[in-house]
């Protein structure tokens, strides 16, 4: 088991080292730099060539590469190239307004869509079922930007109940900030649900009609006994694994979705960042992201090993 | 699996399925209502996608003075901001959104398909050492990478469309090389493999007929993902560049105006969704027509 673990964690962290490569190389290879991002279009070739000076520009990419590793090795994140000033300033309020954003919206929306899926087994083909399984198959297809104006339209503008748009700055406290969170929690609450309810449906199905569920019905074991003793424990693994992928996948319409509504967010940052050539701040933004979808998909297999009696026993086998 | 018909020996029966089994399929296929759904909303949104440019009522980039006019006789869908004709916009709206996506699914098959046929036949070390790098590029979030390329190179399809291919082509390689090492072990494909076939052989002749369904189903539900990844792109400004029409684009443009023309937003929201349930329908039912019962996991 812990041959398997150090396995996962070896791999995650090369996943990591992977994605600031390749990240790094896709921002240099967009047209343009932070610089002729910085100055504008009618520059004079004396300043931009001071300008690449001043933040290290013409030193090869591999280099100020392996100088920001070290400095993040020291807990320095670097300047941010558009602004001039610590990236850590530009990147923290945000990556909480963000991990407020998705915290909020998992911790909702993770019970209620498993919650839902093993409603519509234990409800099979009847109406409750049909409803959810319904309505996740018409969430399934819509794209988050689709989710986010239905929603704004029908309870900003025709209800009247709730803002359509953040219009706090991006260090408002979390006071300020929750009414406006409401709207993009809910549209990300409705991605969850698209995606966990379908497969959590079949896995409890699945667990409804195994062997050992038939069994156990037959010695008179029923209800809620049954669901929690025998039904669950068999479809609870593949949920879990579900559950931190759909997680992990979060993220990127976290992107979309702070976009929907001007949430002062990592994603609308990054957006930023990129258009700017801000180098640093396009990698720390993409780390973090990257950094919480890997952790994400290793929280999974960690827990598929603890509920796998047969992954604990024995080391090989991954 | 249907028999084959009497007098075609199997090998050549598996490569070219006889239209007696193909019409079983589609049968199949559609006496599912997800199946007659699927099939009906997909070549609806294909056919429109071709023929609009000569159906269009209005030009698509044409401006009026009428801008937010309600629907009317005139205008079925409305104008937008610009008084631009709505209901032409949405028509013609899904033809890059189609063209880049079927090409970037096209492409995900086949190489996907192909690395991983090849890879279930070598196994060992090779098949090992490739599955980690493939793992590796799995657990990075592809969406945040095709966002940085998208902008990068907006609007260029020759780069845009191996991009995508390259990302969604992951999961198809990983089922088919699962597919290809069910059936490895098979007696015919070891016959072959004495008989010191080559590679291509292989691949085209002895697997692919085996495995072509599981990639076939599952390149569908790629090019389902791929649609709500490269439309939200174009929503951000980064996917179909102005003065083509796309629908993510026309609610990126109507959002700021949602109060006074709904409609502007509304029209390509509703042809998006119906375009993704009916290929998601599609291949939902393909898969169970074909004996594939494969549940949509997330990307």
């Amino acid at each position: 088991m812990l041959v398997l673990i150090v396995r996962r964690l070896i791999l995650a962290a090369l996943t990591l080292v992977l994605t600031s490569i390749i990240a790094t190389i896709v921002v240099q290879a967009l047209p343009g730099d932070a610089c002729t991002a910085y100055l504008g279009r009618y520059i004079e070739p004396g300043a931009l060539a001071q300008c690449r000076g001043q933040l290290g520009l013409d030193h090869p990419l591999a280099e100020r590469y392996l100088d920001w590793v070290a400095g993040l090795a020291r807990g320095d994140l670097g300047m941010s190239l558009s602004t001039r000033r610590p990236a850590i300033e530009l990147i923290g309020p945000r990556v909480q307004n963000s991990f407020l954003l998705g915290g909020v919206s998992a911790l909702i929306g993770l019970p209620l869509a498993v919650g839902l899926g093993v409603l519509a087994a234990t409800r099979r083909d009847r109406l409750a079922d049909l409803l959810a399984s319904g309505l996740s198959m018409a969430a399934m297809a819509m794209p988050e930007f689709v989710t986010g104006t239905l929603l704004i339209f029908v309870f900003a503008i025709w209800l009247g109940l709730l803002p359509a748009v953040t219009l706090v700055s991006s260090n408002a406290t979390v006071m300020d900030l929750l009414p406006y969170i409401i709207l993009p929690v809910l549209t990300l609450v409705v991605v969850l649900i698209a995606h966990i309810l379908r497969v959590t449906r079949a896995n409890v199905i699945d667990q409804l009609e195994s062997e050992h569920a038939e069994f156990a019905r037959l010695r008179g074991v029923g209800g809620w006994r049954l669901l929690w003793r025998h039904v669950l424990p068999g479809a609870l693994p593949a949920t879990i694994n579900l559950c931190a992928l759909t997680l992990a996948w979060l993220l990127c319409g976290v992107v979309v979705v702070e976009r929907v509504f001007n949430y002062p967010g990592l994603g609308t940052l990054m957006i930023e960042a990129i258009s700017n050539r801000d180098l640093p701040v396009v990698l720390e933004a993409t780390m973090v992201f990257a950094g919480t979808y890997i952790l994400a998909n290793l929280a999974a297999d960690l827990a598929t090993i603890a509920l796998d009696p047969r992954l604990r026993r024995s080391g090989s086998g991954w | 699996m249907v028999t084959a018909e009497p007098g075609a020996d199997a090998a050549d029966s598996a490569s070219h399925p006889p239209a007696g089994q193909r019409r079983a399929v589609l049968a199949r296929l559609l006496a599912r209502p997800s199946g007659r759904i699927g099939l009906a909303l997909v070549l609806f949104h294909i056919a429109l996608a071709m023929l609009s440019p000569l159906i269009v009522p209005y030009d698509a980039a044409a401006q009026g003075l009428d801008a937010f006019d309600a629907p009317s006789a005139a205008h079925w869908l409305g104008t937008d901001q610009l008084g631009r004709d709505v209901l032409s916009r949405t028509m013609l709206g899904s033809r890059e959104l189609l063209s880049v996506t079927a090409q970037a699914a096209g492409a995900a098959i086949l190489w996907g398909g192909a690395a991983g046929i090849l890879l279930g036949l070598a196994g060992g070390l090779i098949d090992d050492l490739a599955l980690r790098v493939v793992d590796a590029f799995l657990g990075i979030p592809s969406l945040l990478f095709l966002l940085l390329i998208a902008f990068a190179f907006r609007g260029s399809t020759e780069i845009v469309v191996p991009a995508f291919g390259f990302f969604y082509g992951l999961p198809v390689l990983r089922i088919a090389r699962a597919a290809t090492r069910g059936v490895r072990d098979a007696d015919y494909v070891t016959a072959a493999r004495l008989r010191g076939e080559s590679a291509f052989h292989m691949l085209w002749a002895e697997i692919r007929p085996n495995v072509a369904d599981v990639i076939l189903v599952e390149g569908a539900m790629e090019w389902s993902w791929m649609i709500l990844a490269f439309s939200s792109l174009s929503f951000l400004g980064l996917g179909v560049q102005p003065p083509t029409p796309d629908w993510g684009q026309m609610v990126a443009d109507a959002r700021g105006y949602l109060t006074i023309a709904p409609w502007a937003a509304a029209a390509p929201c509703a042809a998006l969704v119906s375009l993704v349930v009916g290929l998601n329908f599609l291949s939902d039912a393909l898969g169970k027509a074909l004996g594939i019962d494969a549940i949509r996991a997330p990307r």
